[in-house]
């Protein structure tokens, strides 16, 4: 009797330890791989910034890094920078593509052809896009120039990212064209995703149409509206490809923003222990933001 | 088939308790039905005899063998789920014979087998339709299907028919009672359907809380209900109640009026006790307790009429067609044997 | 809607399909452009440079992209790349979306905040270590070094995808199939990857089209002309020679085949992917 109970009991523990372990189990590839191709560069990459290197050796320095930030102006013009880029793109991505998910929301002809067009900026490699966009630009073979120029845009038929007034709406008007497909997409779903018998009451209600939208399809989109805000705020915060594409952080620093000045400190001025210290700022500044906006999301759903 | 016996059985979600020392015996080839109020337990405790939740305590064995430790697929049982789980991109036929083919028979066997069943149930235009392309009820046939190609030891079914309209209840109802009649497996069956409780089961399990509260015979549950949560669960419309004072042989109501008890009742003098009356055994009297009638509704067979008496709300079935108004004051009586005396305090019967 | 004026509705109209053509334009312009140029004798190339069209045609760019230069070579790198990191990652995190789909254990909220953290990280942060790291294991100027590393960038992403496809796969199923007689493993197999083809499907697509477009990695890692990608390729193109758009043009229209067709291809569930993706976060 006490043998068959030892043996439940062992029986019991073995299958409580295959049920504690059968979803780590599941997860393990995806955590060894981000452990150690991010997790572990993630955390060499801070120490580094304790450092300061030079073509053959690296000596600790403290907080040295982070003292020399505080006066570098390169990196204040590229905060300034980043969050002009930043806000400026995610804002007209997210309106134009919002319009767009509400424009083809509802039935009209071609409709099937028009989804699959809209659509195909996004699946074009950003560094196509880069490319595409500055040869756009380019007064020689591209046609923007002498568009601005006849519309009164521009003086004379150049190209804006030679300018440094103007030489960050290049890679903000390739950004936007890129970007719009990823909001119009999770818009548009989550648009379909709403009831419609909501919308057939408001309207028994009396409510306007711009009430319709404020009252009923605004509230219902914020979820979905906060993540996806989120998740392209940081991509684009931290996003160099296109800049780098396109201008470089030139002319003169005017399109430097904090992703492309670490990449150029990193690697043409070889102190990496800098550009480490820089890009934990960024990092500390992009997980505030990502936990608010998680904690705002939170917030919404328990109302909703 | 096989025996299926609870010993103790509990189970939690983490801090709540769903299942608390449930014991049961079900008999080989038993039809037992699982009733009680949304959220008691019963398909929680379906699914442990089934495998899909461990228990945190007790033992449940199919036939001889203990399972507890036994994965659902070597517990040799089908189930019916109430979403049917048809598997979506499978036809009928291979959905029918997909446990057959997982344990290797060999293909005519499982030919024969799908066959034999889908002619049973009438699926033979449909074997090569998907899930989606089926009504509602024959979704719920191929599911049903799907657990007979198995001939395991034991059926569960939770909540099969609650997706159909009335009237396919009720023929499914039939077909189901006469399948397990030609079958005689064992089977376990989940339900919120009074009806389908009362005519289908050998025996009804009654639960409330995660607590068995009176196993037996439908009649016997119906007749005798051991407490007065079973008595107020079982039939419809509800029994009435009344609140009492033990008054010598008799029980004294809240508006004074007093009522004959059964002989058999075990009370002690000024004992708090609840009377229950079934609505079919009040009748209209000339003396008795005096009562306002609320509402009168014909419902062709009998006449329901609902009147307030004794300080409360109560329903009377007559089979007769009484010709009565809103307002009307009338007497209502019931004969000692029709009464059921439950104990105040436990909510026990107590004759 | 009733209630509203003929005159409403068909400025309405008009106002919605004026407002869908200017965005059409706008989506199409740079591709057009790209294409046009492409086609455009060398000749004609200034002296024409903003005509819609060019008044003659020519393939020539395209011959001599692939009979002269090193971009066939390129694109087998990038199709090699891709393709691998696309099946990896969509194995992997079919896993992974399983686990957070279908189990309640301890620290899968914790889980899933690294995950979603993973996708903060500035990829300039870790580019540094990860060059030396990849280094020492000799994976640097290979494409094993970069499949490994793409691979990582994914994975969080395509894990939430893929939960929220396993998410909409109704759990009564697999426990019917482990009833009926499969082990949870056997159920996976044989049910739920079966109907959750689609969203793989998806996740294949968005994680193809990313690898084939990331251009800062393959830039820092790879430096021998047979490793290079084709993003990286065009790039070192345009700086080394002297411009020769025709050519570039050309190739860069060779680039965007493979990953348009896999998009026109899986676009109806790209789309719900993607939302599921995005809305649970
Ligand atoms: N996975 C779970 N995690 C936590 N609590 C659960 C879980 N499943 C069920 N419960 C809880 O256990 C209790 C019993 O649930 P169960 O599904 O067995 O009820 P039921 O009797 O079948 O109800 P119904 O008639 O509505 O189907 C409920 O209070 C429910 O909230
Ligand atoms: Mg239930």
């Amino acid at each position: 009797m006490t043998a068959i109970a030892e043996d439940i009991g062992s029986l019991q523990r073995q299958a409580d330890r295959r049920r504690f372990l059968e979803p780590w189990l599941y997860l393990s590839p995806a955590l060894i791989l981000i452990f150690t191709v991010l997790i572990v560069p993630l955390v060499i990459g801070i120490s580094y910034s304790f450092r300061k290197f030079s073509a053959f050796r690296s000596e600790y320095v403290g907080l040295g890094q982070y003292r020399a930030m505080l006066s570098d102006t390169v990196l204040h013009g590229a905060l300034v920078n980043t969050l002009w880029w930043t806000v400026a793109s995610l804002a007209l991505q997210f309106f134009f593509g919002l319009g767009l998910a509400l424009l083809l929301n509802r039935p009209f002809i071609g409709q099937r052809i028009v989804q699959g067009l809209v659509f195909l900026p996004w699946a074009v490699p950003i560094f196509l896009t880069g490319l595409t966009w500055s040869w756009l630009f380019n007064p020689v073979i591209g046609p923007l120039p002498h568009v601005f120029h006849a519309i009164g845009l521009q003086a004379e038929p150049v190209t804006i990212l030679a300018d440094p007034a103007t030489a960050m709406w290049g890679p903000i008007i390739a950004n936007v064209w890129f970007g719009i497909p990823f909001f119009a997409i999770t818009l548009l779903a989550a648009r379909k995703s709403i009831p419609s018998e909501l919308y057939e009451a408001a309207a028994i209600d009396g409510a306007s149409p711009w009430q319709q939208f404020t009252k009923v399809t605004l509230p219902f989109l914020a979820p979905t509206i906060a993540i996806t805000v989120m998740l392209r705020t940081v991509w684009i915060a931290t996003f160099a490809d296109l800049i780098y594409v396109m201008t470089a952080g030139g002319p003169a620093g005017s399109t430097n923003t904090i992703a492309t000045y670490i990449y150029v400190s990193a690697f043409k001025s070889l102190d990496k222990g800098y550009a480490s210290a820089i890009a934990v700022l960024l990092l500390v500044l992009l997980i505030a933001y990502a936990l608010i906006v998680i904690q705002m999301r939170r917030a919404l759903l328990r109302d909703a | 088939m096989a025996s299926v016996s609870l010993r103790s059985v509990h189970k939690k979600f983490g801090p709540i308790t769903v299942l608390q020392s449930i014991d049961l015996d079900i008999e080989d080839g038993e039809f037992v039905v699982l009733v009680g109020p949304s959220g008691c337990g019963k398909s929680t405790l379906l699914r442990s005899i089934a495998g899909l939740e461990t228990i945190n305590g007790g033992e449940i064995h199919i036939g001889e063998r203990q399972v507890n430790h036994v994965a659902p697929k070597d517990r040799d049982i089908a189930m019916v789920f109430q979403s049917y789980a048809l598997y979506p991109h499978m036809d009928v036929r291979r959905n029918m014979g997909f446990s057959l083919n997982l344990r290797k028979s060999p293909t005519r066997m499982v030919v024969e087998r799908v066959s034999a069943a889908s002619t049973k149930l009438g699926l033979n235009s449909l074997l090569d339709r998907l899930p989606k392309q089926l009504s509602g009820g024959q979704r719920q046939r191929v599911a049903m299907g799907r657990a007979i190609v198995r001939n395991p030891q034991v059926f569960l079914f939770d909540e099969p028919l609650s997706n159909l309209d009335a009237k396919l209840r009720a023929t499914m109802r039939t077909e189901i009672k006469a399948l397990h009649q030609s079958l005689k497996t064992t089977a376990i069956y989940v339900t919120h359907d009074q009806v389908e409780a009362m005519t289908m089961a050998n025996r009804i399990v009654v639960m409330s809380d995660g607590v068995i509260q009176q196993v037996g015979a439908p009649l016997e549950l119906y007749d005798r209900p051991a407490n007065i949560f079973v008595a107020g669960f079982i039939g419809s419309p509800t029994m009435n109640f009344f609140d009492a004072v033990i008054d010598g042989k008799q029980a004294g109501l809240a508006d004074g009026s007093l009522l004959a008890l059964p002989a058999s009742a075990a009370v002690t003098e000024g004992q708090k006790v609840v009377i229950g009356i079934r609505p079919e055994h009040l009748h209209f009297t000339d003396t008795g307790i005096p009562g306002t009638v609320v509402v009168v509704e014909p419902l062709g067979m009998s006449t329901q009429v609902t009147l307030d008496a004794a300080r409360e709300r109560v329903t009377l079935l007559a089979l007769e067609r009484p010709v009565l108004a809103p307002g009307d004051r009338k007497h209502l009586t019931a004969r000692p044997q029709d009464i059921h005396v439950f104990d105040r305090a436990s909510g026990l019967r107590v004759n | 809607m009733p209630g509203q004026s003929r005159f409403q509705r068909i400025a309405g109209t008009i106002g919605v399909y004026g407002a869908i053509a200017c965005y059409v334009v706008f989506a199409l312009l740079p591709i057009y452009w790209t294409i046009k140029i492409s086609v455009t004798p060398q000749d004609l190339l200034y002296s024409e440079g903003i005509r819609l069209w060019p008044s003659r045609m020519t393939l020539a760019n395209y011959a001599s992209v692939l009979e002269a230069t090193d971009f066939p070579r390129y694109f087998l790198n990038s199709i090699i790349v891709s393709v691998a990191t696309a099946v990896i990652v969509t194995a992997v995190a079919s896993f992974a979306g399983y686990a957070l789909s279908r189990f309640r254990f301890r620290g899968k909220a914790l889980v899933s905040l690294v995950l979603l953290l993973t996708q903060t990280f500035p990829l300039v942060m870790v580019i540094p270590p990860i060059y030396r790291i990849m280094g020492q294991l000799g994976l640097t100027d290979n494409l094993y070094g970069l499949i490994i590393i793409y691979t990582a960038f994914n994975i969080a992403f395509a894990t939430f995808l893929m939960q929220s496809f396993l998410d909409g796969v109704p759990k009564d199923l697999e426990e019917a199939a482990m009833i009926d007689g499969c082990t949870r493993f056997e159920a996976l197999r044989r049910v739920i990857l079966p109907l959750t083809l689609p969203g793989m499907g998806a996740t294949v697509a968005f994680v193809f089209t990313a690898a084939w477009s990331e251009l800062l990695f393959g830039l820092m890692l790879i430096n021998s002309e047979s490793q290079k990608t084709f993003s990286v390729g065009l790039l070192t193109f345009v700086g080394k020679f002297a411009v020769d758009w025709g050519q570039m043009m050309a190739a860069s229209v060779l680039a965007l085949i493979p990953v348009c067709l896999f998009f026109l291809f899986l676009q109806r569930y790209l789309v719900t992917g993607l939302t599921a993706g995005a809305v649970k976060g």
